[in-house]
């Protein structure tokens, strides 16, 4: 047998979430999820291809600037310049390489370029507020940008947003798609963000929190952070402990 | 540093500037060249209230008409910029999305065994802190009755799994995904 064919026979599972690590569909505080959300059994389902492959990318273009969107208009956006870095993992611990990440997010006002996006905060004519790139071989991201300022919306009487950074992330299967957002250390609106609020498990909720990182910093120039992204992988056989 | 999967959170309500604008949707899963039954679906995501929903993105990833999928766990040709087998959409004010594909083949079970032709779909929202994911078979597909996903979902509900034929317009598809209510699309604990 070919390793192909012992692949496709021999299907790996993914590992499947631990209760609490992951948001319910359901969470009212979060008003929207009411009418949004199943109320009847999800039906489980074993692995199959179908699961655990997933579209590749890699041979569309990816803009020179798409990684740094201070430099996407004829001038420099106002607001805090930020390094953000990390890496995309597999839950093995495997890094994922060439995968597509993609990001969104408000600019340092508080304003989406969003035609839809009402807060009445100036729009930035030098900030678009989005950018994409690949992972390098290490599963290794940058991307440059300005720090996001929280923003107001109607879930309830003076909801605000934390500042964060919409992350859209592929992975190697359909299963592995993670879209979250990417948070920044000590915002005193966490404790108000029911977005935030709907992770149960403290630990879990701590991992959407990027960390201030030094090293990432450069002198003159940029603060940074690290953000490190993990996907559900296959499952890792257990070892003893 | 440990491996617990990072949580979900929304794609909120103003993805649409990054993820959706002309050059990243994918509405045109598959081109005119690529061979296979032509088909062209429309999709419709509707909430508890039976409303539309307009803020929804609906991704799909299917094998060709093979069934094999252009990923490194089943293909040597895993990069081909001709197919890829994967497309996404936003819905429109009528909750609306609209793709040109490809029926694809039957995917092997693992152990032994075929599925019937189907469309793994994942829906996105302002409103889902995480995307559900369901299936699109194809009513009236012989390969239904013997397929081993839908053997597991309860008789009564097959049914929302299915897209239907326009009887007017040969290869034209609906589906509609109830997120709640008593026409509640099956979502899949994958
Ligand atoms: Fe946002």
């Amino acid at each position: 047998m070919d390793s192909l064919a012992q692949k496709k026979a021999a299907i790996q599972p993914y590992l499947r979430h631990q209760p609490g690590t992951q948001p319910s569909s359901l969470y009212e505080p979060y008003r929207a999820t009411v009418l949004r959300s199943p109320r009847k059994p999800l039906v489980y389902l074993p692995h199959t291809l179908s699961e655990v492959t997933g579209p590749v990318f890699g041979w569309e273009g990816i803009a020179q600037n798409d990684n740094d969107l201070t430099r996407q208009h004829g001038g420099e956006p106002l607001g805090e310049r930020i390094i953000v870095t990390g890496r995309v993992l597999e839950s093995n611990g495997r890094p994922v390489p060439n995968t597509l990440i993609e990001i969104w997010q408000a600019n340092s006002a508080g304003r989406y370029t969003h035609i839809k996006d009402q807060h009445p905060a100036p729009l930035d004519p030098n900030f678009s507020g989005t950018g994409r790139t690949l992972t390098d071989e290490h599963g290794a991201y940058r991307f440059v940008t300005i720090k996001p300022g929280p923003y107001p919306w109607l879930n309830h009487h003076n909801a605000w947003r934390p500042a964060h950074i919409h992350f859209s992330v592929f992975g190697r299967a359909f299963i592995s798609r993670l879209i979250t957002q990417m948070y920044f250390p000590g915002d005193p609106l966490f404790a108000f963000d029911p977005i935030f609020q709907s992770v149960p498990d403290e630990k879990a909720r701590q991992r959407m929190i990027s960390s201030f990182d030094l090293e990432t910093t450069q002198p003159q120039w940029a603060t940074g952070y690290r953000f490190d992204i993990v996907l559900r992988g296959p499952e890792a056989t257990p070892c003893k402990t | 540093m440990d491996h617990v999967p990072t949580p979900s959170q929304t794609v909120g309500p103003f993805f649409h500037f990054s993820l959706t604008t002309a050059e990243h949707c994918i509405g045109c899963i598959a081109g005119p060249l690529v061979p296979g039954e032509r088909v062209w679906l429309q999709c419709r995501v509707l909430d508890g209230e039976n409303v539309p929903v307009p803020d929804a993105m609906i991704e799909i990833w299917q094998a060709d008409a093979e069934g094999r999928y252009y990923s490194e766990a089943d293909s040597e040709n895993a990069v081909d910029p001709a197919w890829r087998g994967f497309g996404r959409m936003a819905t429109g004010e009528d909750g609306i999305c609209k793709f040109e594909t490809i029926k694809p083949g039957r995917v092997p079970w693992p152990g032994s065994g075929l599925q019937s032709p189907h469309l793994k779909v994942a829906i996105f929202a302002r409103g889902m802190l995480k995307q559900l994911f369901t299936r699109i078979y194809f009513a009236n597909d012989p390969a239904n009755q013997e397929d081993p996903v839908l053997q597991r979902v309860p008789q009564e509900r097959r049914e929302t799994l299915m897209a239907h034929m326009d009887a007017e317009r040969p290869g034209h598809w609906r589906f509609d995904v109830h997120l709640q209510g008593e026409l509640e699309t099956v979502f899949f604990d994958v």
